[in-house]
């Protein structure tokens, strides 16, 4: 029962407090009544009792506390009052709490979000069945200049998969796309889709929330065509009426049957992959038989036995072998894998990892800065703490109620972030689109734990310091300097400037970040991607195979809407190509070069593949360097000429002359010979990347394989956008049911392709800037403070002569000392850091000198404007106010 | 023998319980009865013995209960509850073996 009589006492002493104060105060009181009566027993007169009795029961008070100290809840209650001290203190200064509340809000807020995002999409498992036992397998080309990651062949995907055993099971994915229509005249859509084989489903773990995934027999060639819908199609285009299964829907076309429905969450490779289809029943025969056809994504569940590496060296091994019994074509002699998720977050890992380092920056400066300002009130304080020290407040008590300060400035600054962060994160998550997975992203209550431990940890940072050092020994000194101080606290103002100099140098690295990361961002901005890009409009179509089927068909179609499009008003001229600048890859195909023959295939004889109409150079303002462009003469089957780019001029005929060489390389479903009739520009096919070499193939030749999809680039007087509804128009009046996607100026595929960069710089070198203010704020708090200690030393000096100008050189100089050499430390910290973030430096060097000196310059005139405010100040004391003061 | 000797450390509680033991009596008589049952040699001081008997209640040894004294005035009266009896008997078997075991080290030759 002892637990109950506990539990009771516990009740009382919460709930009962005040009553029962009063009756311990009863209680000592009846003590000291029996101790007077005893006494005028003995003889004593009543008043001589009372203080008898008084002095042999000690301090009632102290007493009292010492047995209210065994009550339960005494911590809440210290905790409590310590709290109303704290916010006291605070209130008295609203202008310190309030910006040191920001400060934190800010650094706490910022940490959260990024926290956030990196949790939910590097930390947080794939939403998969035991994710961490899922590789991807590649294939890697021993010369591959790029990062060794080479998508797989289906038959090289198929021979690993059926010859090798040290997997549990191997799985592949293709992307895909097709012109969605319904049965009757819906209006038609071009959907992002993906080729899946039929145990990729069962590979990753995940159950259809509708129907059944795919069948063995359903994923081959020419099978029965069925599709997967993705939730957000089936919700969007067939309103989630789950009678769809089993029905028909029609993509290029071709009928398929609905069998099932992806779960909602399930939004890999991203979330616009709308529908799935059969892996195989993405290729012709041919192209499922073939080696060298490259586009698909293993991947690969390990045995509970087997290491990844051990498996991966079977499936390489079995790789060489092919590579041996293709030698002519490019295949690659090994196999390598990436774990899923590393390969799934690839892109961001590194500027995700850079904006944490760059918040975790800012809020060490932020609980520097408060720490700062804590010191400069603490030292405003000393003689108050110096007095509750001699009157025996014990110094754990002082320094608990520091903390609690600074305890409450990142507390009420942490709530504050966390509503900075909801919106940040879901602004954050929303708005920057290379982000993977940012449909998980979310507030949970890990997050919460983390925001709250960071608000202990930095009120521990922050306060910790000047609690120490204020209440530290010396009680007797703080005494007597109060006194009368010429010097001031020189141990104090070290402690401030070595805190200034951690803050300054720490700003410093964030500046070259920024820096670094905008130069290259505005690199990327500013490269040339080698045409026009003012006003330039580019939309997208595919003629779906099964109406377009021969070379005549195709050819006419693509004249006519040159034809429309070339006449509509504000047009200045347009062109097809399969791809515009800046837009991608596409793809590329090996070839051989019949002057100059060679036996084995080479891996170098590579290049980028498009086609094009004989007015797409002059349109995008491409220049001519020799030769001709195409002519309408290079048509149908007179289709065996090419142009190149200048590189590819460069690189496979080493300057010689190109026009009126040949290449052989495969292309309608043969390899035939080519001969070059010109050499244009070069052209990126991103922004981010080097320039490649480029073969140009008549658009005109109308193999339905190779020329059917097509982006009509045009360049117009006006604005470019305004066009778009009118060429549309054009297109639909030809054929009503084919859509037309990817509206977009040339610009916009830039931007699309900058945004991450952007989106880094331009968040760092929101960070650096903050950064830089915080900065001033301590500079100018520390000189201030400085300023006001030596106010009588100053007084005295100008008094006996010195000049001002003098005295203003003096205190700038002191502000400045600390600021050097954080700019030293934190340059040496710069240019590390830019070493560490060079994988994301686009044509800027992580020591440039722009940047350094830009900086440098930056920061030493906010120091000094934050320095001059103080100096001018001193410069300008009054010594007989000055001296009046004490 | 000079001014009365201080307390041996960690006694109180066993001489509060004790002291009680028989029936509840307020923090007046509990000084006093020590002090007379050790013929004055015990003194309780008043700065222990309040914050010892609260602490022996939030523990839930001895129960606190407000009643008339003689005079007619209010006092709080402290009582054992079942668990402070078994309390009381743990106490003083330890105090017996602990002061067996200091008379052997003083005694011994």
């Amino acid at each position: 029962m002892r637990w109950l009589e506990r539990f009771r006492m516990a009740v009382l002493a919460l709930f009962r407090r005040e009553r029962e104060t009063a009756r311990l105060n009863d209680e000592l009181q009846f003590h000291l009544e029996q101790q007077a009566s005893e006494n005028v027993a003995k003889g004593m007169s009543a008043a001589e009792a009372r203080s008898a009795a008084l002095r042999r029961f000690g301090n009632p008070t102290v007493l009292r506390d010492e047995a209210r100290s065994t009550w339960s809840w005494n911590w809440l209650e210290t905790g409590v009052r310590d709290v109303r001290y704290g916010v006291r203190t605070l209130a008295r200064s609203p202008g310190f709490a309030l910006i040191a509340i920001l400060v934190m809000a800010l650094g706490i807020g910022a940490t959260t979000s990024l926290f956030t995002i990196v949790r939910a999409v590097l930390l947080k498992p794939l939403p998969f069945r035991d994710p961490g036992k899922l590789v991807m397998v590649y294939e890697r080309f021993r010369a591959s200049t790029g990062d060794g990651f080479n998508v797989v062949s289906p038959a090289d995907f198929l021979d690993w998969r059926a010859k090798t055993h040290g997997f549990e099971d191997m799985a592949a994915w293709r992307d895909y796309g097709f012109n969605l229509t319904g049965e009757h005249q819906e209006l038609p859509e071009v959907v992002v889709a993906a080729g899946g084989s039929s145990n990729l489903f069962s590979v990753l773990g995940v159950a259809p929330a509708l129907g059944r995934t795919f069948t063995t027999e359903e994923d081959q060639v020419g099978a029965n065509h069925v599709v997967m819908l993705s939730w957000s199609l089936f919700q969007r285009r067939f309103a989630g009426d789950p009678s769809i299964l089993g029905k028909t829907i029609r993509l290029d076309t071709n009928s398929y049957t609905v069998v099932g429905v992806l779960p909602r969450w399930f939004t890999y490779p991203d979330s616009l992959t709308q529908l799935w289809v059969p892996y195989a029943q993405t290729f012709t025969t041919d192209e499922y038989a073939a080696h060298d056809n490259h586009q698909s994504h293993v991947i690969a569940r390990l045995r509970p036995d087997v290491s990844a590496v051990a498996a991966t060296k079977e499936v390489s091994a079995l790789q060489y072998r092919l590579h041996e019994a293709n030698a002519s074509k490019p295949v690659a002699e090994d196999a390598v894998y990436r774990p899923m998720i590393d390969d799934v977050v690839r892109d961001v890992k590194t500027p995700l990892i850079v904006l944490l380092c760059a918040v975790g920056c800012m809020l060490l400066i932020s609980c520097l800065n408060v720490s700062n300002l804590l010191v400069a009130r603490s030292a405003m304080r000393r003689k108050e703490v110096a007095v509750r020290g001699a009157l025996g407040g014990s110094r754990l008590t002082l320094i608990r109620e520091q903390m609690t300060e600074s305890l409450l400035i990142c507390s009420a600054g942490g709530l504050l972030g966390l509503v900075i962060s909801v919106l940040a994160t879901r602004w954050l998550a929303g708005h920057w689109q290379a982000l993977p997975r940012a449909d998980a992203v979310q507030m949970d209550f890990g997050v919460m734990a983390f925001s709250i431990g960071l608000i202990f940890l930095t009120a521990l940072l922050a306060g910790l310091l000047p609690a120490i050092s204020s209440t530290g020994s010396g009680v007797l000194a703080a005494l007597q300097e109060s006194s009368r101080s010429i010097g001031g606290s020189a141990s104090r103002a070290t402690l401030r400037k070595v805190l200034l100099t951690a803050e300054i140098a720490l700003t410093v690295i964030l500046l070259v970040l920024a820096g670094l990361l905008f130069k290259s961002f505005l690199h990327l901005r500013t490269s040339n991607l080698g045409c026009v890009t003012n006003g330039v409009l580019t939309m997208k179509y595919g003629l779906p195979e099964k109406q377009y089927d021969t070379r005549e068909k195709v050819t006419a179609f693509h004249e006519a809407v040159l034809e429309r499009v070339r006449h509509l008003p504000g047009v200045r001229a347009a062109g097809l190509v399969s791809r515009a600048p800046g837009d991608g890859w596409e793809g590329d195909r090996v070839f051989t070069i019949p002057e100059r023959p060679s036996v084995k295939f080479n891996l170098q004889n590579d290049a980028l593949t498009r086609v094009v109409d004989p007015g797409y150079f002059s349109a995008l303002q491409i220049p001519l360097i020799s030769g001709r462009f195409f002519t309408a003469q290079e048509r149908l089957t007179h289709d065996s000429y090419i142009i190149v780019s200048k590189q590819f001029a460069m690189q496979f005929f080493s300057g010689d002359r190109a026009v009126g060489k040949h290449i052989d390389v495969f292309r309608g479903g043969k390899t035939g010979t080519f001969e070059i009739i010109g050499v244009v520009g070069d052209t990126l096919w991103d922004v981010t990347q080097p320039s490649k070499a480029t073969m140009y193939f008549p658009i005109l030749s109308g193999i339905p394989s190779e020329t059917s999809g097509a982006t009509i680039v045009v360049r117009t007087a006006g604005d470019p956008l305004a066009l778009s509804v009118p060429i549309q128009k054009q297109v639909g009046a030809l054929d009503p049911a084919l859509p037309v996607y990817d509206v977009l100026t040339l610009q916009q595929i830039v931007g699309n392709s900058t945004a991450s960069q952007s989106f880094s710089a331009t968040l760092v070198l929101a960070f650096a800037a903050l950064s830089l203010l915080l900065a001033a704020i301590g500079l100018y708090g520390v000189l201030s403070y400085l300023v006001t200690q030596r106010i009588t030393e100053i007084g005295i000096r100008i008094a006996l002569g010195a000049q001002r100008s003098e005295v203003l050189r003096l205190v700038l100089l002191d502000g400045l000392r600390p600021v050097v050499v954080g700019l030293l430390i934190g340059l040496a910290g710069g240019a590390a850091a830019g070493a560490l973030i060079r994988s994301v430096l686009y044509g800027t060097s992580p020591l440039d000198p722009v940047v350094f000196v830009t900086m440098i310059g930056s920061l030493l005139l906010t120091a000094i404007v934050a320095c001059a405010v103080p100096a001018i100040r001193a410069s300008r004391i009054e010594p007989m106010q000055a001296l009046r003061t004490e | 023998m000079g001014k009365p000797s201080d307390l041996v450390q960690g006694t109180l509680d066993l001489l509060i319980l004790k002291t009680i033991s028989l029936e509840p009596k307020h923090g007046w008589a509990i000084a006093k009865r020590i002090q007379q049952i050790s013929n004055e040699v015990l003194q309780v001081q008043q700065g222990s013995l309040y914050p010892a008997l609260h602490r022996l209640e939030q523990q839930g040894w001895i129960r606190g209960k407000w009643s008339e004294t003689e005079t007619g005035r209010q006092a709080k009266f402290y009582g054992l509850t079942a668990a402070g009896r078994t309390q009381l008997e743990r106490e003083k078997e330890s105090w017996s073996r602990l002061s067996t075991a200091i008379n052997l080290v003083v005694e011994a030759g």
